[in-house]
């Protein structure tokens, strides 16, 4: 136990006090900032880039009902078409309207440059809402009674849960799904990877030869796992504390310079993406329903889910990494026993976005969230849509049972693979040496 | 010390092993010799503890090999290499903790070695910073830093330069001298016919043979002399109505004659001597003592 110990430590520290730990690990909260901010900023985008269009109407039935907006104001063209085209500059448009648009719906938007979808959009709205009421007008139709009916359903979704219904929002469960599914698929293959390199490093080095007349084969390659394992686990906590701490402090240097017609709308809705920043929009009078369910969510329980499957997961793949890395004399030739691993992995996260976070509780939902090769991924992607106790533990105890399988087939095989020094192992090669006896 | 008894080893159709079984005493050196692929390093590896065998056992100190021995034995493979971007010293430290040493008894050895070894600065370097030379000496040092008893050392001169050789034959002749217990293993065996007390030769997975250095080449002795004399004219003959000898054969050099000559019927070389003296001007006489590398060859080629 203390060699284990040993070389948990050994390990462990290696990695940790490489600089490029410490980047990566500082890294990533920025680069999350920097997005947060970078949607922010566009969301708030500057008044003064707004564009002008100018309107020839040939109707005469439209200009006078068009609004300018925040970012596109309308003017009546003073010179004819031809003349017009030619003053156009940049973020200024001509918009003609033929005579008959009542019965042709269609008009022209010339400029310079290529009009984006928004303003197209907002001139197509604009005039389909000027047409509709002549046209209800010329029908006979009274607008304002038409107005005035404007039936609202909304529709909650409540979910039956033993502490009686609660509120869920699967829109917010979907994202959450999707970011811990990607997640999981990342840093299985990212520790995954680091572990086969490590073996890899140690038989190259022909160490491996000296550590194991210390210490069983088995002892190491467990260390080996561990200690990579718990950088994983370190680099997660670094990121969680130090993205939300700058997230909070973030959001409150923003909020306090932001006026406030905005502010609180579009803080509350983009944050609702962060987790780590509801306790910074709570600050916030107007919660959106968003925000309200993602109080509700219960993320102690999402965290310790997601750590319970990343430690399963990476337990059963990184084992197999390292029987890969055993196999085998230098990087390149790790291809071909790459893709029994990757397969899974792959198709599990391929399915999660396709089918698993549109039907969370179908049948190829249960079966990926229970065979222990997919359901770190897939039971990720179902847990925030809420899944029965019975489910969660029996996918725990199949994932254990998991692990303990791929350390016991890989082991075997590890054991062996160190001591082959240039020897091309085949498929065949590695089922030999699994049942060679010691 | 050591005895291996009976050790069958297989690996899937390849025998590795074939019931071998010697002893090795206490404080001596001992050569396992044998050419390339003989099953030297499986045999090796199951002293170790990295495989087990099929069959057999083996005995340390008269107890059957356990984890318990792991400290008490120092390696140093065939197939060498450290940590490439560890520092030296943590390196050591590392190793010596793993076999079982605590880490302030680890530093002092450390230290002890590094002086010893004219290795003091080397702490903070990486091993990928220094020549193959140096790289050569800590892994040495690695060896032995937890003052095992038991040395195992395989193919110990092959990549070390001709410096290093002499400083680490002296070290272990040293340590040996303390009461460590050494095995050589090698295919060179010239190279350690001047260390070796004992051997025992394997070839193709079996013993053929073992023994004391000194006894082994006593009874490979195969009663034949060199004979250096001034009279090139002169052929060396029997006296007359005798079988003492028989020339196998003679060549001329500058001052003389060469003549290789075997002994016959049980005579001794002075019976031959009180013949030869009165025939021809003597110049030299040694006796012809097959090297073990002669020893094997001839053995390999019985079998």
């Amino acid at each position: 136990m203390k060699k284990i110990f040993l070389i948990i430590k050994r390990e462990y520290l290696s990695r940790v006090k490489k600089k490029s730990f410490l980047i990566i690990t500082f890294l990533v909260p920025l680069l999350f900032l920097g997005m947060w901010g970078g949607i922010i900023a566009l969301s708030i985008q500057d008044p003064s880039a707004s564009s002008t269009v100018y309107v020839i109407d040939d109707s005469g039935l439209i200009i006078n009902d068009l609004k300018d907006t925040e970012s596109l104001s309308f003017e009546k063209a003073i010179r004819s078409a031809d003349e017009e085209k030619s003053y156009l500059q940049e973020n200024q448009f001509l918009l003609v309207i033929p005579k008959n648009i009542l019965e042709s719906q269609k008009l022209n938007l010339l400029s310079s440059q290529k009009a984006s979808i928004f303003v197209q959009g907002e001139i197509s709205n604009q005039v389909d809402n000027i047409l509709r009421k002549i046209l209800l007008n010329n029908a006979g139709i009274d607008i304002q009674t038409l107005d005035s009916i404007q039936p609202k359903v909304k529709v909650t979704s409540l979910e039956i849960t033993e502490q009686g219904e609660q509120e869920s929002n699967a829109g917010v469960a979907m994202g959450i799904g999707m970011f811990a599914s990607i997640m999981i698929y990342l840093t299985l293959f990212i520790y995954g990877a680091q572990v086969m390199r490590g073996v890899i490093e140690e038989k190259n080095n022909r160490v491996v030869e000296i550590i194991i007349s210390s210490v069983k084969p088995f002892q190491l390659m467990l260390g080996k796992i561990v200690g990579i394992g718990l950088v994983g686990l370190t680099q997660f906590l670094l990121w969680i504390v130090l993205s939300g701490s700058l997230l909070t402090v973030g959001g409150l240097i923003l909020a306090n310079q932001m006026p406030d017609s905005f502010s609180a709308e579009e803080l509350s809705s983009v944050s609702s993406s962060v987790p780590n920043s509801a306790a910074f929009a709570q600050q916030d009078s107007l919660l959106s329903d968003v925000q309200g369910t993602l109080a509700g969510i219960d993320f102690p329980y999402l965290i310790s889910c997601f750590l319970i499957f990343f430690i399963g997961g990476y337990l059963l793949y990184s084992a197999l990494f390292a029987a890969v890395g055993s196999a085998v004399d230098n990087e390149t030739e790790t291809q071909q026993f790459m893709l029994p691993i990757t397969m899974p992995l792959l198709f599990t996260y391929v399915m999660s976005f396709g089918v698993l976070i549109k039907d969370p509780h179908g049948p190829l939902a249960f079966w990926l969230s229970m065979i222990p090769f997919t359901s770190p991924i897939a039971m990720m992607v179902r847990v925030p849509f809420g899944v029965p106790l019975w489910q969660l533990s029996l996918s725990i105890v199949l994932l254990i049972g998991g692990f303990i399988l791929t350390t016991w087939i890989a082991s075997r095989i590890y054991r062996v693979g160190i001591l082959m020094y240039g020897k091309k192992a085949s498929y065949k090669e590695l089922i030999k040496w699994f049942n060679y006896r010691k | 010390m050591l005895e291996v008894k009976d050790i069958v080893k297989q690996y899937a159709k390849h025998l590795a092993l074939d019931h071998v079984s010697f002893t090795i005493k206490k404080g001596s050196i001992f050569g396992l010799l044998g050419p390339n692929g003989a099953g030297k390093t499986s045999l090796i590896r199951i002293i170790n503890q990295i495989t087990a065998p099929d069959h057999g056992e083996i005995l340390f100190n008269g107890e059957t090999l356990s984890q318990k021995h792991i400290s008490k034995i120092g390696y140093l493979p065939e197939e060498r290499g450290l940590y490439k971007k560890m520092l030296i010293g943590e390196q050591m430290l590392y190793l010596a903790q793993l076999k079982g040493l605590s880490k302030t008894d680890a530093v002092e050895r450390i230290k002890y070695w590094f002086e010893k070894m004219e290795m003091e600065t080397w702490w903070n370097k990486r091993v990928e910073d220094l020549s193959k030379g140096m790289q050569q000496k800590v892994q040495f040092v690695a060896t032995v830093i937890h003052q095992p008893e038991l040395i195992i050392l395989d193919e110990p001169f092959t990549g070390f330069d001709p410096v290093n050789v002499d400083v680490i034959k002296n070290e272990i002749i040293d340590l040996n001298k303390k009461g460590a217990t050494i095995i050589f293993s090698t295919h060179r065996m010239e190279s350690v016919e001047e260390l070796c007390d004992s051997i025992v030769l394997i070839n193709k997975s079996k013993k053929i043979l073992d023994g004391k250095v000194s006894e082994i080449k006593n009874a490979y002795r195969e009663h034949q002399y060199l004979i250096k004399y001034s009279d090139k004219a002169i052929q060396l003959t029997n006296p007359e109505g005798y079988e003492l000898f028989r020339v196998l054969n003679t060549r001329e050099y500058e001052e003389g004659n060469k003549a290789t000559i075997e002994l016959l019927n049980g005579h001794n070389i002075n019976d031959v001597l009180a013949h030869l003296i009165n025939q021809v001007q003597l110049q030299e006489l040694i006796e012809i003592i097959p090297s073990i590398h002669d020893i094997f060859v001839k053995q390999v080629k019985e079998n």
